[in-house]
């Protein structure tokens, strides 16, 4: 990285002289920097609702750029190692779909964890790819998913030798790595692309003592959620490419969804974003990981909860674990992690990541401090101490491995019946069913719905998670192909 | 011969629309520590002050009617007072008052900012001369990381932080209620400052912290007294008690007898910072009736 050139900022800079132009605006958007909407610019402040302008000469455009953008990219491409940056204003899950669609054709096979976001499986609706799951193990102390073992990835490649990718979260949301490295080589010497998810791992390509990067691994493709870690705004991303894929193609597959008209508060947020973290990020995830492993500790003396760390290492199925998320299983108190994550919210106005059956998730960033993480932790040991019940046991069968019985798109697209979910076994789903938290595909269009599968989803409503994807908005019925 | 005033005015925004001013004679220090920014003027009317990021804490003129106010209305309650815990109280000025208990074993004082100690001993000597009885334990930690890892400990805690929007923010929640009510004996008193209620944007903090308070323990009444540098110039209290009742647990008689000398308290007037204004007993009932 060129530390001398990260010092620019150019979509910031041309922003800025922009606003000293005073343009007079005969163009989109109508507001007219605000005037047109005085209860909007009273919110957010002329400031911000100011420069919430158009692309236009001086400012580039992401359908194609020429200039500042162009010049953001490169700083973007330079900051995180690799060949080719692309500016995302439609989330994390525009990348996601970006690197899918950039790979996968019809009929294609594609390798992935179950545990993917479910921006992977709607990415499959539309381009026809056929997912391949590679088992994942669940760790049974705190019942979450763990990466996927190489021996498996291995038995997978070789049952499925004409898969174009294979499709790895780097960590997962709570934390855990797989041997991407590993994985890079085993799909490159079977001619597959990886594909890597790193809405949970901007850091990655900064701080120190942390899972390798997907780019320092050797990855094709990845996503990074730069506002989740990297401190953009909301719905701001990035997607990286290693340079084994035609830049100009992976921009044809970005336009044929993204808006043209694209927001420049994310873009400059971006491009701030970009430059701090190429000049202090390691301090920064420095003070992150430090911050997560004080509350760690500290946790972990109240008793009776278990803030996991590295020791779950294992080398395999947990390859490496990030000391910035702070995970924590709760069921050793006789709460589930959704009990937690409510008496949080309700009675101590803390809000957390999310609360699952088992763990909640706290999110640590650099806009952190310590006395807040004094709450949090005072929080809990309130909790305990008025909400503490038996222990219970873990209900397992959290990830239960699906039988795809049509592809994911054949599936949208077919004719189907709703029917009562008490009424489904058997069918094959024509829908997604998603449990919140923690954000992982029960069910995917295509798959056969089983007593086991019906099972979970009861269970998880009766424990406070919302279920979403189907579009019985209550999730009672679900619609099967007929 | 006298110095000229200058015209310095410091001013505390008391809200957005209304502020106290005070005029300044001379600044004497200011400094960013990791916690806050500390600055202490001296002042004609006031004495010297310590501010801390821009609201006065401590002046020489007023900190009397505080002090009495927080440390002689438990003790006067709590029937046999032994070890107490200062949550802040960087000042000193409460841990003094206290030290005129013979009967108190321990006082643990339990402030961040070792700055602010360091600021109080420089400048206010004759306050901060309460860190110097034997009895006095300082520690310099988060207020809330001390309180969780202690049980049954102490009979009175007083909560001598501030700012329910500053770094002390955390000592004006649940969390810290049900902390310290875990941490007190099974008749401890807790008491704490509930700010004030009079402005507008002022009053859901109160609110919110008579609804947790009054939440986490059996018995909880809210007392006030009138003073000067506050807000309003009206500053209110919180009793969180587990066992004893501020009114008919007192005992006036047996207070009395000790002879201590104040400027603000009197037996009397314990009874009369209980009875409340209309508005604040409306504020608070309606409260206490929110699950």
């Amino acid at each position: 990285m060129d530390l001398i050139s990260q010092l620019n900022a150019p979509i910031f800079e041309a922003m800025t002289e922009l606003r000293k132009r005073r343009v007079v605006p005969f163009d989109v958007p109508g507001h007219k920097r605000g005037r047109g909407n005085p209860e909007l610019l009273e919110f957010l402040g002329e400031k911000c609702v100011g420069i919430d302008v158009n692309s236009m000469k001086m400012l580039d455009n992401l359908g194609h750029p020429i200039s500042v953008i162009k010049d953001a990219e490169l700083l973007m491409a330079d900051a995180f190692g690799a060949k080719n940056a692309f500016l995302m204003v439609n989330g994390t899950t525009s990348a996601v779909q970006a690197m899918v669609l950039s790979v996968i054709k019809e009929g294609d096979e594609i390798l992935l964890p179950r545990n993917v976001h479910k921006s992977v499986i709607n990415a499959l609706v539309l381009c026809g790819g056929v997912p391949v799951y590679v088992p994942v193990d669940v760790n049974s102390r705190i019942g979450i998913a763990t990466g996927m073992k190489i021996s498996e990835i291995k038995r997978v490649m070789d049952e499925h030798p004409n898969a174009k990718a294979i499709f790895v979260n780097n960590p997962t949301y709570y934390g855990i790595a797989s041997d991407v490295r590993e994985i890079v080589k085993l799909g490159h010497e079977r001619g597959m692309k990886v594909l890597v998810d790193e809405a949970h791992g901007t850091h990655l390509y900064f701080g120190d003592n942390l899972p390798v990067s997907g780019m320092a691994a050797g990855a094709d493709l990845a996503a990074v959620s730069m506002h989740k870690s990297g401190g953009s705004l909301t719905q701001s991303s990035v997607l990286l490419s290693g340079g084994t894929i035609e830049p100009e193609y992976i921009r044809q597959i970005i336009n044929l969804t993204q808006t043209t008209s694209a927001s420049y508060l994310l873009m400059v947020s971006l491009d701030i974003s970009r430059r701090n973290l190429a000049l202090h990020g390691k301090e920064s995830f420095q003070k992150v990981s430090n911050m997560a492993e004080y509350a760690r500790e500290e946790i972990n003396e109240i008793g009776g909860y278990y803030a996991y760390g590295r020791e779950l290492v294992d080398g395999d199925s947990v390859f490496d674990f990030d000391v910035t998320k702070l995970s924590i299983y709760t069921r050793d108190i006789g709460l589930t992690g959704i009990e937690v994550y409510n008496l949080l919210r309700d009675e101590y106005d803390i809000q957390i990541e999310f609360g699952d059956i088992g763990n909640i998730l706290a999110y640590i960033s650099i806009g952190d401090r310590i006395r807040d993480i004094e709450r949090l932790v005072g929080a809990l040991e309130d909790i305990k101490r008025l909400h503490a019940n038996e222990k219970i046991e873990l209900y397992c069968g959290d990830f239960i491995t699906p039988e795809l019985a049509v592809n994911p798109k054949e599936a949208f697209y077919s004719k189907k019946v709703s029917v009562p979910l008490s009424k489904a076994c058997g069918r094959i789903s024509g829908e997604i069913v998603m449990c919140y938290p923690p954000g992982i595909p029960i069910l995917t269009p295509g798959e056969k719905i089983t007593d086991e599968i019906l099972d979970y989803i009861e269970y998880s409503r009766e424990k406070g998670c919302v279920l979403q994807g189907t579009m019985d908005p209550d999730c009672k019925e679900i619609n099967v192909i007929v | 011969m006298e110095r000229e005033v200058m015209d310095i005015w410091y001013s505390q925004m008391d809200t957005d629309h209304v502020k106290t001013s005070i005029r300044i004679d001379e600044q004497l220090f200011s400094k960013q520590s990791d916690y806050q920014r500390i600055d202490v003027f001296k002042s004609r009317e006031f004495g010297k002050m310590i501010v801390l990021d821009g609201d006065i804490i401590f002046s020489e003129a007023d900190e009397f009617i505080y002090n009495e106010m927080v440390v002689h209305v438990p003790v006067a309650v709590h029937k046999n007072v032994r070890n107490v815990l200062i949550i802040g109280g960087g000042d000193g000025g409460v841990a003094k008052t206290l030290t005129q208990y013979p009967e108190i074993e321990s006082i643990d004082v339990v402030e961040p900012d070792e700055l602010f100690i360091e600021v109080s001993r420089k400048f206010f000597p004759e306050t901060a001369k309460g860190f110097d009885d034997d009895r006095v334990n300082i520690i310099n930690m988060d207020g809330l990381r001390y309180l969780r890892r202690c049980n049954d400990k102490y009979d009175l805690i007083i909560n001598d932080s501030t700012d329910p929007f500053g770094h002390t923010e955390g000592l004006f929640t649940k969390e810290f209620y049900g902390n310290s009510y875990r941490a007190l004996r099974e008749d401890g008193v807790m008491v704490y400052q509930h700010g004030s209620p009079f402005y507008d944007e002022d009053e859901a903090a109160f609110r919110a912290m008579h609804r947790k308070a009054y939440h986490s323990f059996p018995i909880n009444r809210v007392y006030q007294a009138s003073i000067p540098t506050c807000p309003a110039g009206y500053w209110m209290f919180g009793f969180a008690s587990k066992k004893y009742h501020p009114i008919k647990d007192f005992d006036p008689d047996r207070w009395n007898a000790r002879g201590i000398e104040t400027w603000y308290y009197t037996t009397n007037l314990h009874r009369g910072a209980f009875m409340l204004p209309k508005y604040v007993e409306d504020i608070l009932s309606e409260e206490e009736s929110r699950a």
